[in-house]
């Protein structure tokens, strides 16, 4: 049997980075916090770009440890939720355009969410990456990494259990 | 005499990003703090149902456990998170003010242990609940 010959390569950058912006454009919070991500693949990296507003100490001066927490749980919710729909965008069972259109999916829900402050976070960008340690078909938990100027040298870590969204489910449907 | 809570409320509004989520001092004192989060368009996490998203409750919580680390009698000077968990137990009301309330509940000569709860107009039954540690600066 003849093997289906591969989309165009900005058909698949089209449909993959459309289902990411859309999923993120969708979420007030993350535009608040000025979030974003670089794809690689598969892989997300999530970006803080520093900003003035996102000090909490400004005397030394350092993030705030609630802008630290927000931007991790970012970083688990989009990545889990990117991981667990990475086959139906492939797929195509996943419309890119009814996702732009407003039909987002829903996003996992945090059940629980811990933070480790390893170091103070710098006035400058900071980067985070999230490993899904076990994607149950109920229930999720997610490792994420924040760092700074160097990746040996994390500012933060986290862990969070989330409760997945039934699949397929469309927001408001 | 300029009392505690002016001093808290004047420092609420130099901390950026406090200001940012419009966090409001509602009472410090002896190691409790509560605050308010005011709804508003910009921290919601769900679009679809108009939630806050967690990670704004997180920022009240953090910044709250600080407070009532900072206004603990055994006075430190200054304080950091070390450690902050949550547990989110129902999306928070759209449209209400979401009210922390923090518990400093031992201080050490290193570090300070935390509580704190979340609710939304409806008290009974609490959004999220946070445990944490912060540092102790002498």
């Amino acid at each position: 049997m003849a093997r289906k010959r591969p989309d165009p390569v900005q058909v698949v950058k089209e449909r993959r980075d459309g289902a990411l912006n859309a999923i993120l454009h969708g979420v007030p919070y993350i535009r608040f916090l000025g979030v974003e991500f670089d794809r690689r693949g598969d892989e997300l990296t999530a970006v803080l770009p520093y900003d003035d507003k996102l000090i909490g100490n400004p005397m030394l001066p350092a993030l705030h440890g609630g802008v630290t927490a927000s931007f991790l749980e970012i970083t688990a919710i989009i990545t889990l939720s990117w991981v667990s729909m990475w086959e139906d965008i492939e797929s195509g069972a996943i419309d890119v355009q009814q996702i732009r259109d407003g039909n987002l999916p829903r996003l996992p829900r945090t059940i629980d969410f811990t933070v480790d402050y390893l170091r103070s976070g710098l006035p400058r960008d900071a980067y985070a990456r999230a490993r899904v340690s076990r994607a149950g078909r109920r229930y999720a938990s997610v490792h994420v990494e924040g760092w700074q100027d160097n990746r040996d040298r994390m500012f933060a870590q986290a862990t969070g259990h989330f409760l997945m969204p039934s699949r397929g489910a469309l927001a408001g449907a | 005499m300029v009392d505690k809570t002016t001093i808290a409320r004047n420092f609420l509004s130099v901390v950026p990003y406090a200001h940012a989520l419009g966090l409001t001092l509602e009472s410090i004192g002896d190691g409790v703090a509560v605050m308010g989060l005011p709804y508003s368009k910009d921290i919601v996490g769900d679009p679809d149902k108009g939630i806050v998203h967690g990670g704004a409750v997180s920022a009240a919580m953090d910044t709250c456990c600080g407070a009532a680390v900072m206004c603990h009698p055994s006075s430190p000077s200054l304080t950091a998170t070390i450690d902050l968990r949550i547990d989110y137990m129902r999306a928070a009301a759209p449209g209400q003010t979401i009210t922390t309330t923090a518990t400093c509940y031992h201080v050490g000569r290193n570090v300070a242990f935390v509580r704190a709860v979340a609710t939304d107009d409806d008290t009974e039954h609490p959004v999220a609940m946070a445990t944490g540690s912060f540092t102790v600066e002498r």
